[in-house]
């Protein structure tokens, strides 16, 4: 059976990340094994096909689709320049002259004697894909992108917003139970990874676009502030495509949530570091959470990659993720085997957990539990 | 594969969902089929084990431990034929990981062909994640651009009857051929295009699309405009799911050639089987199944057939969009007390983004209740909208159709005519107390006149639907023994009843001779235990301008059957409406739930 609990998000430092750069479609890859590349630097390059257009030409010069073809000025392949007449007809006993015009420039693709259009295709589109982080490349995908490797410190959020940048980092507030108000970003934050506490205010993030942050991360933000920071009521867990001016990381939660201490201070120990941040979540299969990644190249790796979930023991470090506990961190003190009635008066698989500040064990579905994992 | 139905006495199926993989055993047991054991695993199409083969081997193994029998070689191979302690006799298998089968689908008229080709493709199972039409208000450069963005599995294209005109179906097929589309899955092979369009226009088709795409033609799906001619195209889109979309999902290849018949997309499979089901009872059914991403609702009306996927209206991933598209008011109508609204905002994305986690307590699964309540009935006036006659179709009319107002477009859900309404998926299923999945069926789907109430007891209608391909009596006879679980009837007037007064009156014998008669005031709802296997003879009166399925205000008397909850009667008028004060709405919860049981009274009373 399924481990009945959600694997934690990854929190650590000495971590070896491999990230896939990979192109959407095949194209070339820029960089070679080995070399050492900046989060800004192109490892693979490509060209979308041009957008397209469709002219009427049958209707533009009032002749049937079968003539078009005879009144084309142009075939299929010409480049075209916007406002070029790629077709003429003549009426009423050839006094006048009418003219069908490209409306963008490209190239002529496809002349249809069934519709009568015609089809212009405009310059191929380039695609880039950057480094993202500061590593090296251990990997090429021929044509389609390569795997760049990295050591450092790698920090999983919950949920964000906004898409790859990078910064270094800075620390806005004193302790993970702090808000973080729009009177704690300061000018020096320009170009920074902002780090809050357990929440994040819109006006906050406002004022951080203002100022020309990179990206804030927060343990906790209120759904009502994401609606009117987004404008809209966010549905589906798709995000990373915004183009809101910064990148946020939530790592705990919606609501008011104390920042994992340990995760704040994992932060807090590489202030001035350079970092790379991406917002991007899906919640789907294939699941993509926000990240962190601060890379330490020189350091010793002190574990590598991903391992598997671990299993869930007596002892173990869990955060609670559902109400009536939500955002509580404690201990695994017992694990029965046996399904429990719940106060839902669901039958479900429980644990007990001795919760941090707290004199007695309590009973928690396993299934709303995560690991906190080193 | 040919195998003599009369030589199956184990069946072995398995769902492959985009989560879990279902395992079910289906055995002969004294000459009848039963569903006997059912174990379950992680789907494994994600790295690190991207592999539904493994996903699939782990629950049947679990299946073969239940049932103390050994289904799998030390090869790893599913042991066949049968013996009395080993094996199965044929395995079959559904699918919906990885996405399911995503399309777009593009018709000349919005509402006329391209509805047509929209059913064809929600029929055969696929999600659809866009119409193109002629008619769609977008400009050709934007239709190329989200055929671009969306990379579905493939494209079904149609347009024009036969024999009609050409250009505008073609025109669609130069707008798909300047999207040069991209697959979802696999870089290296062309994107399956089929057309199903006026068969005059095949050759321009071919012409345009065929050295871009790969090309199938089949037979015009609307052929004339009073005709849809669905199955080639719904055929056609099962082939090319198993041919280039399965086979490109990581471990289908091995999956395909370890099943004895094609596997099926999961909705496909519970079509079947609800149409079967339907034919063979000669009824009229509705069944929805709720899942964390999508909600899916089929139904059959006078044997046609039709199913819709609401595709961001789910429990998990989706609860946060049917809050948004609800709306706070419309999810706390059903909550029978006050919650602070950032509280609940943060709530409900906190289940978004953490989806598998459960309530725990009684106010968050009310909470929870609520707002599947929400998802199906929006889920619900989809499907009504869509599962209509056939548009743009002139009726010719004589003098006695003078005061029959219906239309072309109509649509075909007429409630007081449906028998049975069928709840699956994981908040109607593990729903703590029965009560709670029949007051969600109620309130959400607001039957009218007599209704029967079932729910499927472990989600095996995908089993079942591709069991009856193989083998109609086993997957029948499961159907009926182990997968319903009745859990009773609703009796509601339709029409709007006044405060205060009667919606009707009522009569109920019951089997040992006892009778109850009485008043169903407007508001209330009553309930009568009437047990699993027992029926009872019920005439209702209804008040004037109320129906019951006789016409207004004429009395029916039906035999009603019973279930795991009972009987009820539900006098809030169709369509439904709650009070808008927030006490008298409170109270009036309170009664109905307090008079069900659906929830502990201290739960109420708070």
């Amino acid at each position: 059976m399924a481990h009945a609990y959600t694997p934690g998000l990854k929190v650590s430092t000495g971590y070896l990340l491999r990230k896939r750069r990979i192109l959407p479609l095949r194209g070339d890859v820029s960089v070679t094994v080995g070399q050492t590349v900046l989060p800004d630097d192109v490892v693979a390059r490509t060209a979308l096909p041009g957008n397209a257009k469709l002219v009427n030409v049958a209707g533009l010069l009032s002749i049937s689709p079968e003539e078009v073809k005879d009144a084309m000025l142009k075939k299929p392949g010409d480049p075209v320049t916007e406002g070029d007449v790629i077709a003429t007809a003549k009426s009423f006993f050839g006094l006048f002259k009418s003219v069908a015009k490209a409306d963008m420039t490209g190239t002529i693709e496809d002349v249809n004697a069934v519709t009568g259009q015609v089809l212009l295709r405009g310059a191929p589109i380039p695609v880039e894909v950057r480094a993202y982080v500061r590593g090296t490349v251990t990997e090429i995908v021929p044509s389609e992108g390569c795997v760049v490797e990295t050591f450092g410190t790698f920090v999983q959020g919950i949920f964000g917003i906004g898409g790859e940048t990078h910064g270094r980092v800075a620390m806005a507030c004193s302790s993970p139970s702090q808000h973080l108000t729009d009177d704690l970003i300061k000018p020096e934050h320009k170009g920074c990874v902002v780090v809050g506490g357990n929440l994040v205010t819109a006006k906050a993030l406002k004022k951080a676009i203002q100022i020309g942050v990179k990206a804030v991360v927060s343990g906790g933000f209120h759904d009502q502030d994401l609606k009117e920071f987004l404008g809209y009521d966010l549905g589906v867990a798709i995000t990373g495509h915004e183009k809101l001016g910064v990148t946020l990381v939530v790592t705990e939660g919606f609501g008011e949530i104390d920042m994992a201490r340990k995760t704040f201070d994992l932060l807090a120990a590489h202030v001035g570091e350079e970092c790379s941040v991406n917002g991007a979540t899906q919640i789907r299969a294939g699941v993509i959470r926000p990240e962190v990644v601060i890379p330490a190249p020189s350091a010793k790796v002190a574990a590598t990659g991903d391992t598997g979930p671990k299993p869930l023991e007596i002892g173990s470090v869990i955060r609670i993720i559902r109400s009536p506990y939500f955002g509580r961190i404690g201990k695994v003190a017992l694990l029965p085997s046996e399904p429990t009635v719940l106060g839902s008066e669901s039958r479900a698989r429980i644990l007990h957990v001795r919760l941090e500040n707290d004199t007695e064990d309590r009973v928690v579905p396993r299934a709303n539990v995560e690991m906190i994992e080193d | 594969m040919a195998i003599d139905p009369e030589k199956i006495n184990v069946i072995l199926a398995t769902d492959c969902g985009s989560t879990t993989t279902k395992a079910i055993l289906i055995q002969k047991i004294n000459g009848e089929y039963r569903q006997t054991h059912r174990g379950e695993a992680p789907t494994t199409v994600e790295a690190p084990f991207e592999d539904v083969t493994m996903g699939v081997l782990n629950s049947v193994t679990e299946v073969g431990e239940l049932a103390g029998r050994r289904l799998i070689d030390e090869n790893g191979k599913i042991i066949r034929p049968a013996t009395a302690t080993e094996g199965c006799d044929i395995y079959i298998s559904t699918s919906s990981a990885g996405g399911g089968l995503q399309m777009m689908v593009a018709g000349v008229v919005r509402k006329m062909t391209a509805e047509s080709a929209e059913r064809a493709a929600l029929g055969a199972g696929s999600i659809v994640m866009d119409v193109i039409c002629a008619n769609d208000n977008r400009l050709p450069h934007e239709q190329i651009e989200r055929i671009r963005q969306l990379r579905p599995d493939m494209i079904l294209l149609s347009g024009g009857i036969d024999g009609g005109t050409k250009s505008h179906v073609v025109e669609l097929a130069q707008v798909i051929a300047a999207a040069n589309p991209r697959p979802r899955l696999g870089s290296d092979y062309k994107l399956p295009v089929i057309y199903a369009g006026n068969k005059d226009a095949r050759e321009h088709i071919e012409e345009e699309l065929a050295h871009k795409t790969e090309l199938f033609v089949v037979d015009n799906l609307r052929p004339v405009l009073e005709r849809e001619n669905l199955a080639p195209a719904r055929e056609k889109i099962h082939d090319l799911f198993m041919e280039h979309v399965m086979a490109q999902a990581p471990g289908y290849s091995k999956l395909m050639a370890m099943t004895d018949a094609p596997i099926m997309p999961t909705p496909a499979a519970v079509g079947d089987i609800l149409q079967e089901i339907a034919r063979q009872q000669g009824i009229n059914a509705v069944a929805v199944d709720i899942g964390g991403a999508t909600t899916d609702v089929f139904s059959v009306f006078d044997g046609e057939f039709n199913r819709t996927v609401s595709a961001n209206l789910g429990m998990s991933y989706s609860i946060s969009n049917v809050f948004a598209e609800a709306g706070l008011d419309n999810v706390m109508r059903w909550v029978p007390f006050d919650m602070d609204e950032v509280e609940l905002r943060n709530s409900v994305k906190n289940k978004m983004i953490r989806p598998t986690t459960i309530p725990q307590d009684m106010e968050s699964l009310i909470f929870e209740q609520a707002i599947a309540k929400e998802a199906l009935r929006l889920a619900f006036i989809q499907h009504k909208s869509f599962a209509t006659r056939l548009k743009g179709v002139q009726q010719q009319r004589t003098i006695g159709d003078t005061f029959d107002q219906s239309s072309s477009g109509e649509t075909l859900v007429n409630m007081l005519k449906l028998d049975l309404l069928v709840a699956s998926g994981g908040v109607l299923s593990h729903a703590p107390r029965m009560s709670q999945t029949a007051l969600m069926l109620i309130d959400a789907f607001a039957p009218e006149g007599f209704t029967r109430l079932a729910k499927d007891s472990i989600f095996m209608m995908p089993h079942l639907g591709v069991t009856a391909q193989v083998h109609p009596k086993a997957a029948t006879e499961v159907f009926e023994k182990d997968c319903l679980i009745y859990l009773g009837t609703v009796v509601a007037p339709t029409g709007a009843p006044k405060a205060g007064k009667e919606t009707g009156s009522f009569e109920i014998t019951f089997a040992d001779g006892r009778v109850e008669k009485g008043a169903l005031m407007a508001g209330e709802i009553k309930f009568f235990p009437l047990g699993a296997g027992e029926t009872a003879k019920m005439t209702f009166s209804p008040a004037r301008g109320l129906d019951v399925g006789g016409g207004k205000g004429a009395a029916v008397t039906r035999e009603v059957h019973g279930g795991t909850v009972g009987l009820f009667l539900d006098g809030r008028g169709r369509p439904l409406e709650l009070p808008t004060a927030v006490a008298d709405r409170v109270r009036s919860l309170t009664a109905g739930m307090t008079t069900l049981d659906v929830y502990p009274a201290s739960a109420l009373t708070r």
